[in-house]
């Protein structure tokens, strides 16, 4: 008979879990394997809330499995680690994002871009090697494969740092690899949330000129006086739209909502890119000729390999670049994700794990 | 009944489409006095594109009449301005989809004209001075050396007439992609004109490829005649699924409204599919086989005149041509209806040299 979350492995943990399609989350006894050679324990400090977390939790991708401990954005200190562990101490301050683990012989894991590997394993609700399920960082401590842990650097706080780990690597990494990290080149961003508002900071710190485009006119003044954005497009007024049409060398498409690609599209100068990070779950309407005559290309992007996750958040750190965070305490959890829901936070909840996750 | 359009000096015999039936007649016009930076081309063949077809029907509402299309051309230059430096009389010359641009813009710095916000195509386009541009349906045409790509000895004019649009639709993604580097493997969607021109190129850069049809008819043709390395039916679920997580690169050629989801399914990681055909419907884009693989869907038009020029020579070293039937210029509208039918293994060229014949005036 399968064991009980609890007893499955040797050291106890607790969290907050899923229970079913409600998503809504309470507390959670369940157990963590002990350290093998290459492993590192991590005592969870804070841990972000993604939007991938409440679709998880609300089985909206049709693929959860309760009880489920959702977090991918966490950020703790290395209590014990495995003896052929290199890269951490015992003290070190480290991350973990979205994965866990992968097949690290492809193509992919040999390219540092893990994430792109067949048989990725994700922080939570995966099946890792020892065939048990993953639970991710709403919860007290965390032990991972030394390959997927990240070194926090010094002069980053902790909490802030966090939504790094997913929102930051996921608008990193296309910034780099589509080469939109150009002094002088114009990126568009689209939507200014968790993801959005991340790009914006990171395309200021390549030195490029960003435009924010928003179905919001109210966040305008944000976008351009507290985020540094240089311009701002509402996005339902078609003149400012006409303006700029054939202004931008590529676009980070955040929107997770059914929304139109075609005015994004003729946004783009000739040979530029439009990518997608958010993920609508239905198709979108992809017209031929704007591609066809500029040469554009639209194209998606799913977080970061972790070399190029260790360069983003060094990178951060020499930057200053923090996520905009609103701390919360484990028990406030099921109104941030009715909140988040909305669209109600500016601009990422992080759980301060550390004082206020309580197993009593 | 004069049928003339007389805006230029030079008198000039083609056959124009006049309205949206597309049906094609014997048109007189004239082309412009041959400029110090122009040359002349005497047009000996010219192919016909499924664009053509297209435009003369006005399937994009965008036609003008009357209309001469054509911009696979090729032939032998006449004559040459003071100021040309690339040809002399007598040289084969070849011409393309595109005869002008502006010359200041970072696209055209790059010889990537045809992506010039004011590229002057071949035909159904208008020149500087206002007037409208006529194709290769005709017997001369007046071109800036620019736009003119120097036809190599060792291939039949004929035959590499299709290349001038055709060959360079595909060479150039190939080339920009990264997909013709010896080991990638590489879809082709559709076996007609661009589909069979692309599989031989490929072939040539030593790259793997499958062809991806509708027709398992076309399968025979497409490993025994063609070279390519394997065949799938697309309509085939099966077929598709073993294939998928296979390609580098797709080039889609396919005209006719088609899903694109199955082929983003074949794509590896990182893959692209290109497209380079014009369904009248707009394609469904499914976000997150896009986002799970970072996977890439763009579109592509001809090429560059410097890649063109790149295109040709390699196809000249290489010896690939397009599989033709040439066909005399009487036979034009026949072959209009048979290509809206897909029925031609795989390009019509016209002999425009020895059947297009000038309108008697009365």
């Amino acid at each position: 008979m399968e064991k009980s979350p609890e007893k499955e492995h040797p050291r106890e943990a607790f969290g907050w879990a899923a229970r079913d399609t409600s998503g809504v989350l309470s507390p959670f006894k369940f157990s963590r394997r002990n350290a093998t050679a290459k492993d590192v324990y991590i005592k969870i400090i804070y841990c972000g809330v993604c939007h991938s977390d409440l679709h998880f939790c609300r089985n909206e991708w049709g693929f959860s499995a309760y009880p489920l401990v959702p977090g991918h954005e966490i950020v703790g200190e290395v209590t014990e680690i495995g003896n052929e562990v290199q890269k951490f101490r015992v003290g070190d301050k480290v991350g973990v994002g979205c994965m866990v683990g992968g097949c690290d012989t492809c193509a992919e894991c040999n390219n540092d871009s893990e994430n792109y590997c067949d048989n990725t394993i994700l922080t939570y609700n995966f099946i890792y090697h020892d065939g048990t399920r993953t639970y991710g960082g709403f919860s007290d401590k965390i032990v991972v494969e030394e390959r997927y842990v990240l070194r926090f650097p010094d002069g980053l706080p902790m909490d802030a740092g966090a939504p790094l780990f997913c929102a930051g690597i996921t608008v990193y990494s296309p910034l780099r690899y589509f080469g939109l990290d150009k002094p002088g080149l114009h990126v568009g961003v689209v939507g200014l949330g968790g993801l959005g508002h991340l790009a914006v900071k990171f395309a200021k710190a390549f030195g490029v000129r960003v435009t924010v485009i928003s179905t919001s006119p109210s966040k305008q003044k944000e976008a351009i006086d507290k985020l540094g954005a240089d311009s701002f497009l509402v996005s339902s007024d078609e003149v400012q739209m006409k303006d700029a049409v054939g202004s931008m060398d590529g676009i980070i498409d955040t929107v997770s909502a059914h929304h139109s690609l075609m005015p994004l599209i003729d946004l783009l100068k000739k040979h530029g890119k439009l990518v997608m990070v958010g993920g609508p779950d239905k198709p979108l309407e992809l017209q031929i000729f704007p591609l066809l005559t500029g040469r554009k290309q639209v194209v998606g992007s799913c977080t970061g390999g972790m070399k190029e996750t260790q360069e983003m958040i060094d990178f951060a750190a020499k930057n200053g670049i923090t996520a905009d965070i609103e701390v919360i305490p484990m028990s406030y959890v099921n109104t941030a994700m009715e909140r988040l829901l909305k669209g109600d936070v500016k601009y990422r909840f992080v759980i301060d794990i550390a004082n206020t996750l309580n197993p009593n | 009944m004069s049928l003339s359009s007389e805006e230029h000096p030079q008198p000039a015999f083609g056959w124009a489409a006049r309205d949206s039936s597309g049906l094609l007649s014997p048109f007189n016009f004239s082309r412009r006095v041959n400029g110090e930076n122009d040359i002349t081309i005497k047009i000996f063949y010219c192919g016909i594109c499924h664009t053509d077809l297209h435009f003369i029907r006005n399937a994009w509402n965008s036609s003008s009449y009357p209309m001469v299309p054509g911009h696979e051309i090729v032939g032998i230059v006449t004559q040459v301005g003071s100021k040309v430096q690339k040809f002399k009389a007598g040289d084969k010359a070849a011409v393309g989809c595109v005869v002008g641009a502006c010359h200041a813009c970072p696209n055209c710095e790059q010889s990537l004209e045809i992506y010039c916000s004011k590229s002057i195509l071949t035909y159904n386009s208008t020149n500087l001075d206002g007037t409208r541009n006529h194709g290769g349906y005709s017997d001369n045409l007046v071109v800036n050396e620019r736009y003119a790509v120097l036809f190599p000895e060792t291939l039949p004019m004929d035959s590499g007439a299709p290349l001038m649009c055709a060959g360079i639709t595909v060479y150039s993604p190939m080339k920009y992609f990264g997909l013709s580097e010896p080991g990638k493997h590489v879809g082709v969607v559709g076996l007609g004109g661009l589909g069979h021109v692309a599989v031989k190129f490929a072939k040539a850069f030593g790259v793997k490829v499958t062809v991806i049809s509708t027709s398992p008819a076309k399968q025979q043709e497409a490993i025994h005649k063609f070279g390519a390395d394997s065949f799938l039916v697309s309509t085939d679920e099966g077929q598709i699924q073993a294939a998928v997580d296979s390609m580098d690169g797709i080039l889609d050629t396919v005209s006719g409204v088609h899903s694109i989801s199955p082929l983003i399914s074949l794509l590896k990681a990182h893959g692209k599919l290109i497209l380079l055909g014009a369904p009248e419907k707009p394609f469904e884009l499914p976000v997150f086989p896009l986002l799970m693989g970072r996977k890439m869907v763009v579109g592509s038009a001809c090429g560059g005149m410097k890649e063109t020029q790149e295109m040709i020579d390699f196809a000249g070293k290489h010896n690939i041509t397009a599989d033709i039937e040439l066909i005399s210029m009487d036979y034009v509208n026949t072959a209009m209806e048979r290509l809206a039918r897909g029925d031609v293994r795989y390009r019509f060229v016209i002999d425009i040299a020895n059947t297009l014949l000038p309108l008697a005036h009365p």
